[in-house]
């Protein structure tokens, strides 16, 4: 069983639901990175989403963008991000992180190359926002064999055949994009949300994780009481943007701390 | 990855690309995030019912006739081929469309396309700013909404285009994103596509993108080369040596060698923008000097660094400048129907001067380098050779850079 399926297993059986915080790797230096990692693991991530730099991040808002454009400014590179892995590993053996970023630099670097570093390194699963899966059944192939997990995003326009074909190649579990757009952008219908949570965890019998649209605790708590993960990106990397250097972890940590708190008022039905 | 095991020398006569999926080859495909396959399905299944339907092809046919003023002539540029030595070169004259360019041809399909959707709003990118100005254009004709996207860098240098298509009645977003010029617009406008979708159409204006746009924009920009083998027996008798065409993202290049494909004896060669030349990296040479990637929904050949990351590019002419080329042109390198070369920034020019002067004909910087490239290649032919040259654009929309290249102030 893969570190992300035992993490999301134990959650559930304890009533509880996931914290998946995204921040991009890089931004907005590689020092902070590791120290990032661990501050998210303090406040209470279950599962970190770690992206991966790309010129040209066509799914995500003008918020995730200019991280990608500090870390690129660094000139942070794939091979960097996963021996960020690697580093956060030694001090930490049992927060999954997922590597999420788009297709070039992993075929830049070469799929089998990234699936045995990312592997390696002790990374858990990878997310492709520009691969479907009609376009990604060899990757997902070299990268489940590798011990990876591979995550597939669903959106509300998704039909019922595409929902399927993800079963059939993905595993750990679903990001649901929660609204049409990109990352960063307006408010969340929980309602829609609700109704479709459940029919998706029945086709393709994973975990569902929602994310686009998370502001603050009281969209992450009403998200919980439907989603078994909760992923909030753009909202922390405003505070990353926002803080000096050295008010970076402090601020973040109150940040999340503060998302956890609201999640976990959430009442679990038995 | 891909389908590499395709056959290295493609049959001409059962040429049938894409397959159903969206591929040529290893190449094009639907690389998007699941937001917007529902879009690409949709616009899909759209286009097939559509395309072949007669009131469609006649409305088009009508549009292409009368708004347009098609069929574009060929013209036999006698001066030019004097003075280059060797073959005859020939022009088929795209910059005498309405708009100034080949791009209006597609974006007048895709705007009935759009129309027939019942989407009220077309949004499109553009870089110099042909394919905004006849996106503005066709939506005024039709009474649509249109927001154009252009990066900041472009707006500045190509503040006339901005103008005329504010005249027209777009809004024109400047992108201040990545490094502000085409490929950063195009972002923005897929980012505006997927937020707004229902009642959006988003107009892309070359062969590249997801599937269906390269095969879209192909068969609209198609009338180019079917009109040319017409018109070239009527004149010569018989049909060119070779097509040549610039290649940016190469749409005015697909649609003169797409109905050639099929003629073994016609040579397709595509132009690409060497800049300040191929060795100094600043240039925008996707197939001479790229290497296969993924971006902006499709496989293809891209500028890129060792990491992967997309670099930025450089051609004197706007809309040469792009880091990437429609899937289908990567496949037809590949499989070695077509040829590409590249032409720097100082041959263009100069190819451009001489077609000014001997033909009195004042062309885009981007077809000065198909141009460039017929005249350096004409020169080691015989006098019975034929190369025919797809003028894709008039120069207007240059003068404020060709006059400060030549050190003159309006």
């Amino acid at each position: 069983m893969s570190r992300i399926t035992q993490t999301l297993s134990a959650l559930d059986a304890a009533g509880r639901k996931a914290l998946i915080p995204f921040v991009t790797a890089g931004d907005p230096d590689l020092s902070v990175t590791v120290p990032l990692m661990h501050t998210l693991v303090e406040a209470g991530a279950d599962i970190i989403e770690l992206g991966v730099p790309f010129s040209d991040p066509m799914a995500d808002g003008p918020t995730i963008q200019r991280a990608s454009e500090r870390a690129l400014l660094k000139k942070v590179s794939l091979r960097q991000v996963i021996a960020a892995v690697a580093e956060f590993r030694t001090r930490n053996t049992t927060t999954p992180v997922v590597l999420m970023g788009y297709a070039n630099p992993i075929e830049a670097m070469g799929v089998d190359a990234f699936a045995d570093a990312a592997s390696s390194a002790g990374a858990d699963g990878v997310l492709v926002v520009d691969y479907p899966p009609e376009e990604s059944r060899e990757f997902a192939r070299v990268v489940r064999a590798a011990g990876l997990d591979v995550i597939f995003l669903l959106a509300p326009t998704s039909t019922d055949a595409r929902i399927r074909a993800v079963g059939e190649i993905g595993s750990g579990y679903i990001y649901y994009v929660s609204l049409k757009g990109v990352t960063g952008a307006g408010h969340i219908d929980i309602d829609a949300v609700s109704k479709r949570i459940p029919l998706i965890r029945d086709m393709v019998g994973l975990p569902v994780g929602v994310g686009f649209g998370v502001r603050d605790g009281a969209s992450a708590k009403a998200l919980a009481s439907v989603a078994d993960a909760v992923v909030i990106g753009s909202r922390i990397i405003e505070e990353i943007e926002n803080s000096p250097a050295d008010e970076i972890l402090p601020r973040v940590k109150t940040l999340l701390s503060g998302i956890r708190a609201a999640m976990d008022s959430v009442e679990v039905a038995a | 990855m891909g389908k590499l095991d395709l056959p290295a020398e493609v049959s001409a006569s059962a040429y049938n690309l894409p397959d159903t999926t969206g591929h040529f080859g290893p190449y094009g495909g639907t690389f998007v995030a699941e937001t917007l396959i529902a879009a690409l399905d949709e616009l899909r299944d759209t286009y097939e019912s559509l395309k072949d339907e007669p009131a469609f092809r006649a409305e088009f046919e009508y549009e292409l006739k009368h708004y347009v003023g098609r069929p574009s002539p060929i013209f036999h540029a006698r001066r030019l081929s004097e003075a280059a030595g060797g073959a005859q070169i020939y022009l088929k004259r795209e910059d005498l469309n309405h708009t100034g360019a080949h791009k209006i041809n597609n974006v007048i399909g895709q705007a009935m396309v759009a129309k027939h959707m019942g989407k009220p709003r077309v949004i499109a990118e553009t870089g110099a700013g042909q394919h905004g100005v006849a996106t503005a254009t066709i939506a005024a004709r039709l009474g649509m909404e249109c927001v154009v996207y252009m990066g900041s860098e472009d707006v500045k240098r190509q503040a006339a285009n901005v103008y005329r298509m504010k005249l027209l009645g777009a809004t024109v977003v400047p992108v201040e994103c990545g490094s502000k010029t085409l490929k950063d617009a195009l972002n923005e406008a897929m980012r505006d596509w997927v937020t707004n979708v229902a009642n959006t159409f988003y107009i892309i204006g070359t062969v590249a993108g997801p599937h269906p746009y390269p095969m879209m924009v192909r068969d609209f920009q198609s009338v180019i080369g079917e009109e040319c083998k017409w018109q070239m027996p009527e004149m010569i008798g018989r049909q060119p040596d070779a097509v040549i065409a610039c290649v940016g993202g190469g749409s005015n290049a697909m649609g003169i060698f797409y109905p050639y494909i099929p003629y073994p004896d016609v040579r397709l060669i595509g132009v690409e923008a060497a800049g300040h030349g191929i060795s100094t990296g600043m240039h925008s040479a996707s197939l001479c000097a790229g290497r296969p990637g993924v971006l902006h929904g499709n496989r293809t050949y891209l500028l890129q660094d060792e990491n992967g990351q997309i670099i930025e590019t450089h051609s004197v002419s706007a809309g040469l400048d792009y880091p990437g080329v429609g899937p289908e042109h990567a496949w037809l390198k590949d499989c070695g129907r077509a040829e590409y070369v590249a032409i720097d920034d100082e041959e263009a020019l100069a190819a451009f001067h001489k077609t000014c002067r001997m033909e009195g004909i004042i062309p885009a910087l981007e077809s000065s380098h198909a141009v460039a490239y017929a005249m350096k290649m004409a020169a080691g032919m015989s006098k019975d050779a034929v190369l025919l040259v797809n003028l894709s654009g008039r120069g207007d929309k240059d003068m404020h850079t060709v006059a400060e290249k030549s050190g003159i102030k309006f």
